[in-house]
Parts: C-alpha cells; sequence; structure tokens
C-alpha cells in the first residue's frame, strides 16, 4: 500500500479518539524510539520526542561524541568572535531533565526487517521506530589527491570539533604576506553560505594579524549563496585581499598535494601556504548503510513528516535527507525535527497531529557588526517541500541595522542549541 | 517651567489626544472593510511609506536617514522609533531637547506624530524649522517611513507594549476574542523558539514568555500585516492564520504562569 494512503489511514483512525492507539503497542510496552545522530536534528527529535511525549516513549540517543561541536558558529571562533568552549554542547541536560538515554557509540548497522540498530561494541538496540540525523559524509575522491590523512594537513573543518581547531591554528601561523587557498564544495552540501562566511572570518584575522596575506576561493560553482552581500562586505572591509575564481574561469580542480599545498587546475597552479578544502559531500555514511539513500546519496523523504520513502518506520532528517528547497542548515535540521517527533509521537501513542510547517534562516557575520540574514517559509508539497515566501538583506544596509542583525544571531544561537541540547 | 509642563503629563496627554484621534480615524478606514486581508494592509503600507518619501523632502534639508546617514544640521534618523530625544552622539541639539530627553521623551509614533505636527508647540525652544506637517495622513506617512528605518531587534518590543496606535489599530475585534488552543500552541511554539528561548532569556532577541495574550496577538498581527516591521517575523507570522496565532498566544501566556 502506497505510504500516503497508509499515512491516511493512521491519521483518520487517531482523530476519531486518542485510545485508538494500536493495541499491540499498549501490549508490549513503551513504544521505542531510536535515533541516530545528536547534532541539529537527532538531538532535537529526541528533546522534543522526551519531552512531550512525557514518558510515554523510551528514547535513545546514539551518538559516538561526548560532546558536540556545532558547525554553526565554528566560522565565528575561527575569527575570534567565539571560544571553542562557547560552541561545545554536552549531552547532560537532554539526560537528566528529558529523560533520553544517551548511548556514546557509533551505529554501526539497521536491520530494518527486524528493526534493530547494531553499535560498534556489536550490542543491538531495538525500536519501533528510528530517526536517522547523521549529517554528511565526504567524498574525498571528489577532490583528485585529498583524503583523510591529507586532511590533516589540508584541513576541511567541515564537521565540527578537532578539524576546526586545526585550520584555525594553521591560520594564525601562516607566514606573513602567504596565500590561503579556499577549495569551496559543489552542491548540494551542508550550509550553502558558510564558506563564504569563513572567507569573511579568515580576512578578519588577516586583516589584523597578516594584512598582506592573500586569500584565493576555488569554487566548482558559479554563483553562491549571499554573493553580492559577502562581495560587497569584502570590497568594504578587505579591499583587494580576496579572489574567488568561478568554475567557468578555473576549469576543474586536477590535484591537491597536501605535503607541498601545491593545487593544480586547468586554469594554473596554485601554492598555498594554507589550503581549506572542501569536498562534495553524501548523507551519513550510516544513512547509505540502512539503504535509505538513492542515487543522489541522499535520502528520500515524505514532505509532510521527514518519513523515508524506503521505510515508513524510519525518518531521516536535516543534512542527510532531501528536504526539497529547504536548505542543508541547523535551522532546518531543527525544523524538520519537531514536524517529525510530531508525527512519530502521533503514529506511536495517538497525540495529535498536526500539520507540518518548515523554516529557515541563516545569519552570516562578514567583519565586526556586519551581519546579514537570508530566510524562507517552507510547506511540504506532493513531490517535495516547496519554498512559498522568503526574503533576504540588502547590500548598501546600514551599520545600525548590520549590528542589529548580528545581535540577533547571537539571540539565535543561544535559542536553537538550548532548543536542541536543553537549558 | 513651561517646557517641563508641556513634556510633563500635558503634553504627553495631547500627543495621546493626537494618537487617539489616529486610532480613531484609521478604524474608521479599517472598519469598511474589516475583511480586508493581510495583503490589503500591507499595500496600504507601501502607499503610506511611499508618501512618507515626498513629505521627508521638507525634512532632508536638515535630516539624513538610510544607508551610513550622517548628522547634518539636524541628527540623522535611523533607529529613530524608541530613541531617547536629543542623544545621537556628535548631532547638534538645542538646550529644549537635550532637556525634553532627559526628562523622559523617547520617539515613538505618537510622540513623532505630535512633535511633527506643531515642533515649536510641542518643545518650545526647540531650533527645528519646519512650521509643522498639518495633514495628519501626511504624518502617518513620514512616520511610517522613519519607522522603516527602524528595523532591528530595537523596533521589537522587548516587554509586552501597548497597542501601537497608528501602527497597530483596527484589528477586528472578533481577531481578539478568539480563544487559543493552546495544546496545538505548543507545537507551534516550536518554531518560535529556534530563537525565541524557551527559558525566557533574551539575548539578542527579546523574550516571549508570559505576555498577555491580546499583546501577542495584536504584535503578531501587526507583522503579519506588515505593519511592524522585521523580515523574520512578517515571514513567521505571515502564513499564521488567526487561530494559530491565538493558539500561540494562548500557549507562551501559559507558559509564563
Ligand atoms: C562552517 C559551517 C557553518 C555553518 N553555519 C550554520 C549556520 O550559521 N546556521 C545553520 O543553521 N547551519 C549552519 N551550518 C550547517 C549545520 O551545521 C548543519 O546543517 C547541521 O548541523 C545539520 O544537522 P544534522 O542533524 O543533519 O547533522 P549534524 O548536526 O552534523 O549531526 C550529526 C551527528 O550524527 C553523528 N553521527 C554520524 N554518524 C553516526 C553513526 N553512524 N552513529 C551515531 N552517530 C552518528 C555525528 O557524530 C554528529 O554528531 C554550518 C555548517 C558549517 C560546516
Amino acid at each position: 500500500m502506497p505510504i500516503s494512503r497508509r499515512r491516511f489511514m493512521i491519521s483518520a483512525a487517531l482523530s476519531t479518539s486518542t485510545l485508538a492507539m494500536p493495541s499491540f503497542l499498549r501490549a508490549q510496552g513503551k513504544p521505542k524510539v531510536v535515533v541516530i545522530g545528536g547534532g541539529a536534528g537527532g538531538g532535537t527529535a529526541a528533546r522534543y520526542l522526551a519531552k512531550d511525549s512525557k514518558g510515554e516513549i523510551d528514547v535513545t540517543l546514539i551518538e559516538p561524541q561526548q560532546a558536540f561541536t556545532t558547525c554553526f558558529f565554528s566560522n565565528l571562533h575561527i575569527g575570534g568572535f567565539r571560544t571553542f568552549d562557547s560552541i561545545t554542547h554536552s549531552y547532560k541536560t537532554l539526560e537528566s531533565t528529558h529523560g533520553v538515554k544517551v548511548i556514546h557509540q557509533m551505529a554501526t548497522a539497521v536491520d530494518r526487517g527486524a528493526k534493530v540498530v547494531t553499535l560498534a561494541d556489536g550490542s543491538k538496540v531495538p525500536y519501533d521506530r528510528l530517526i536517522v540525523s547523521p549529517g554528511i559524509s565526504l567524498k574525498w575522491e571528489s577532490v583528485p589527491g585529498y583524503s583523510p590523512e591529507a586532511a590533516e594537513m589540508m584541513p576541511h573543518a567541515w564537521q565540527a570539533g578537532p578539524q576546526t581547531q586545526l585550520l584555525k591554528s594553521k591560520i594564525e601561523a601562516m607566514k606573513q604576506g602567504g596565500t590561503f587557498v579556499m577549495i569551496a564544495p559543489p552542491n548540494p552540501y551542508r550550509c550553502p553560505p558558510g564558506p563564504y562566511e569563513r572567507i569573511s572570518m579568515v580576512a578578519h584575522i588577516f586583516k589584523q594579524k597578516n594584512p598582506t596575506a592573500k586569500i584565493i576561493v576555488l569554487d566548482p560553482k558559479e554563483k553562491f549563496s549571499k554573493q553580492a552581500l559577502f562581495q560587497e562586505g569584502w570590497q568594504k572591509h578587505y579591499p583587494g585581499m580576496v579572489e574567488w575564481i568561478p568554475a567557468s574561469i578555473l576549469g576543474s580542480i586536477k590535484s591537491v598535494d597536501a605535503k607541498t599545498g601545491k593545487i593544480e587546475t586547468d586554469l594554473d597552479v596554485f601554492n598555498a601556504d594554507v589550503a581549506n578544502v572542501i569536498p562534495a559531500q553524501a548523507a551519513g555514511a550510516i544513512a547509505a548503510a540502512a539503504g535509505l539513500t538513492n542515487d543522489t546519496g541522499f535520502c528520500p523523504i515524505v514532505p509532510g513528516s521527514m518519513q523515508s520513502q524506503v521505510d515508513e518506520n524510519v525518518y531521516v532528517l536535516g543534512d542527510s535527507s532531501i528536504a526539497g528547497d529547504m536548505p542543508k542548515s541547523a535551522f532546518s535540521a531543527n525544523s524538520q525535527a519537531k514536524v517529525c517527533a510530531n508525527a512519530v509521537r502521533g503514529a506511536l501513542t495517538g497525540s495529535r497531529v498536526f500539520p507540518a510547517k518548515f523554516s529557515n534562516t541563516c545569519w552570516s557575520l562578514i567583519a565586526t557588526d556586519d551581519g546579514v540574514k537570508v530566510g524562507a517559509n517552507y510547506e511540504p508539497a506532493a513531490d517535495k517541500i516547496t519554498k512559498t515566501t522568503g526574503f533576504i538583506s540588502k547590500t548598501g544596509e546600514d551599520s545600525a541595522l548590520r549590528k542589529a542583525t548580528y545581535e540577533e544571531s547571537l539571540g539565535w544561537y543561544a535559542g536553537i542549541t538550548e532548543d536542541i541540547f536543553g537549558a | 517651567m513651561r517646557v517641563v509642563k508641556r513634556f510633563g503629563l500635558d503634553n504627553l496627554q495631547s500627543g495621546l489626544a493626537v494618537a487617539v484621534a489616529l486610532v480613531i480615524g484609521s478604524m474608521a478606514i479599517a472598519g469598511s472593510a474589516q475583511a480586508q486581508s493581510g495583503e490589503a494592509a500591507g499595500k496600504e503600507h507601501d502607499r503610506l511609506v511611499g508618501r512618507g518619501v515626498e513629505v521627508f523632502q521638507r525634512c532632508s534639508a536638515c535630516h539624513r536617514i538610510g544607508v551610513e546617514a550622517e548628522n547634518r544640521i539636524g541628527p540623522q534618523l535611523n533607529n529613530l522609533i524608541g530613541r531617547k530625544a536629543g542623544t545621537v552622539k556628535g548631532a547638534r541639539y538645542s538646550p529644549a531637547m537635550v532637556r525634553a530627553g532627559a526628562e523622559g521623551l523617547v520617539w515613538t509614533p505618537e510622540t513623532i506624530d505630535a512633535f511633527v505636527a506643531d515642533p515649536k508647540g510641542f518643545i518650545e525652544g526647540t531650533t527645528m524649522g519646519l512650521r509643522g506637517v498639518d495633514d495628519a495622513d501626511d504624518r502617518k506617512a513620514l512616520i511610517a517611513y522613519l519607522a522603516s528605518f527602524s528595523t532591528g531587534p530595537s523596533n521589537i518590543p522587548e516587554t509586552p507594549v501597548p497597542p501601537r496606535a497608528g501602527v497597530d489599530a483596527g484589528l477586528p475585534t472578533e481577531i481578539l476574542a478568539l480563544k487559543g488552543d493552546a495544546e496545538f500552541g505548543e507545537y507551534l511554539s516550536g518554531e518560535c523558539v529556534t530563537c525565541h528561548q524557551a527559558s525566557g532569556e533574551d539575548k539578542g532577541i527579546p523574550s516571549i514568555v508570559g505576555w498577555p495574550p491580546a499583546d501577542f496577538v495584536i504584535a503578531m498581527h501587526g507583522y503579519k500585516s506588515k505593519k511592524r516591521e522585521h523580515p523574520v517575523m512578517r515571514m513567521i507570522a505571515g502564513r499564521l492564520s488567526a487561530e494559530e496565532i491565538a493558539a500561540l498566544a494562548a500557549y507562551f501566556n501559559k507558559k509564563g504562569q
């Protein structure tokens, strides 16, 4: 039976009475939800399910890291605006306040037939519903010569943590007048404005510590998010420092050599004193291993609930999902998680299921007190999540507004991290 | 002393009297079209701002507003709404204006309206040369134009504020009377607390916990109809129905108790 028809029947049953909970579930005791990945999507989903079901659902979060460093605001750490501590969050509140069971291990396999997740130590965790939000995996081979080993010399810093610290220290130690080269990622990737916010933050550091340094962006794209705003900002704050080379001029990247910093392209050979290589991306590896991805490398979902199109007992959130018009951002993952938690709770306990509403806003910092933002509303359509309305900061805005926008982003960070990890 | 008196209660009252007149005026307009959609209200706002550009010509010899506006003969007018009178750094003010600010005069749509209607009557001793904008609609237009350069958190009410005359007027009583479904509101609130901290802390983004429901409803409809500034709030409020706004108001009020 197609999922949509099944879903219709489920919700029809629910609307008649909250007591319509399938008897087999009650017989089994508490329904079990397992969440793979304790980031923006998974943390939020686990928290909302535990919080809103008030103990009716048994929620287990599987996440290998003891603490989570957010990619969002990691560029601000590189720029010296945030400490590393201030962007790192523990799972303690999820456990103590909300009763989420957190297991610090990697999920290595999912048996969707038996509804069991296998962990790195071989133990097995059964589920009634599985929520998968493992972020991205990096396609190393998309940049010839790049590899996990090369990333120790040419950091990607596209998964936050030690990589962020490594990149920051290399930027700060770069020789006077040296060259910083970024290889930007092709679409689709997490955080569309992220690479360009990073360029802004690197320029901000160089302006103070290394004013004759050069920044070169080798981009496999022709245009990028908030382009006019970033380019205006670079011109204004860092004149002459940043050179952005689009694909039509660059051609392709032929190889990178992590030891020498040499980057060969059709256009030229670049010698990087510090290189930041951000390769192409796909869904987190466990999503592919669980058979949830299609040939795009990401996971197709049902737009109104984030349910996998492949398996009605599985939901996929955040960067790993194909969320239609929504960008891959923490804001999006958090928004999707709340829609998903509502749907899963409804399916398991008969609680009210409300219509899905999605939204996203991404703030970026260009220089001290110079913040910009872009945002949109999204609604589920039959085939995909579709953008309805949106807005973007304008070039030429006055500095008071830009400062207010930056301050607003600080508020957003405090709000969303509280919403993911608890207060 | 006369200045003090003008700025004390007396003047506040006369300012309010003008404001009340404005409310009644706009209610009369809205009355005929209570069912007017948010879109129509948005259009009316656009018309006002457009007219405001023209009215501002009378100010532009001395005042700058917009991108990187600087002080001229008079202070720059960005973020005017909510600003204490006589406090822009580097601007030249009459002693009367500085005193008015020290006594608590804050520029709001109401006080700007009263001041612009009769500058010397409102602040005796002001050096502002404007004779006064007689036409109430022109003043409303000018205020809408000035307010459009007051975007930013400083323009979002930090705490419940009384409805803003001229900005929040004309909300049909049926909307205010809607009873909110707090459980639905709790679900919808997920969208709010991505930015507004659920704990009620405010840091860069104001708290929305514990507001009286009517204030919440009025503010949200202000964004929905694009009368209030702030692009994110306009976007979020824009697609919420009156029932959904009422549900949120009920939930956030309950949460504050
Ligand atoms: C530099 C940069 C700046 C950014 N700035 C912003 C911003 O300003 N605003 C914004 O909204 N977004 C921003 N983002 C994007 C944002 O970080 C991501 O879109 C968001 O984190 C995605 O959430 P997620 O839940 O899909 O994945 P993640 O948040 O990455 O979480 C995935 C988690 O899953 C875990 N995991 C992976 N595999 C397994 C497994 N097999 N078993 C168990 N656990 C596993 C990982 O350890 C990780 O903790 C930025 C990203 C970058 C790189």
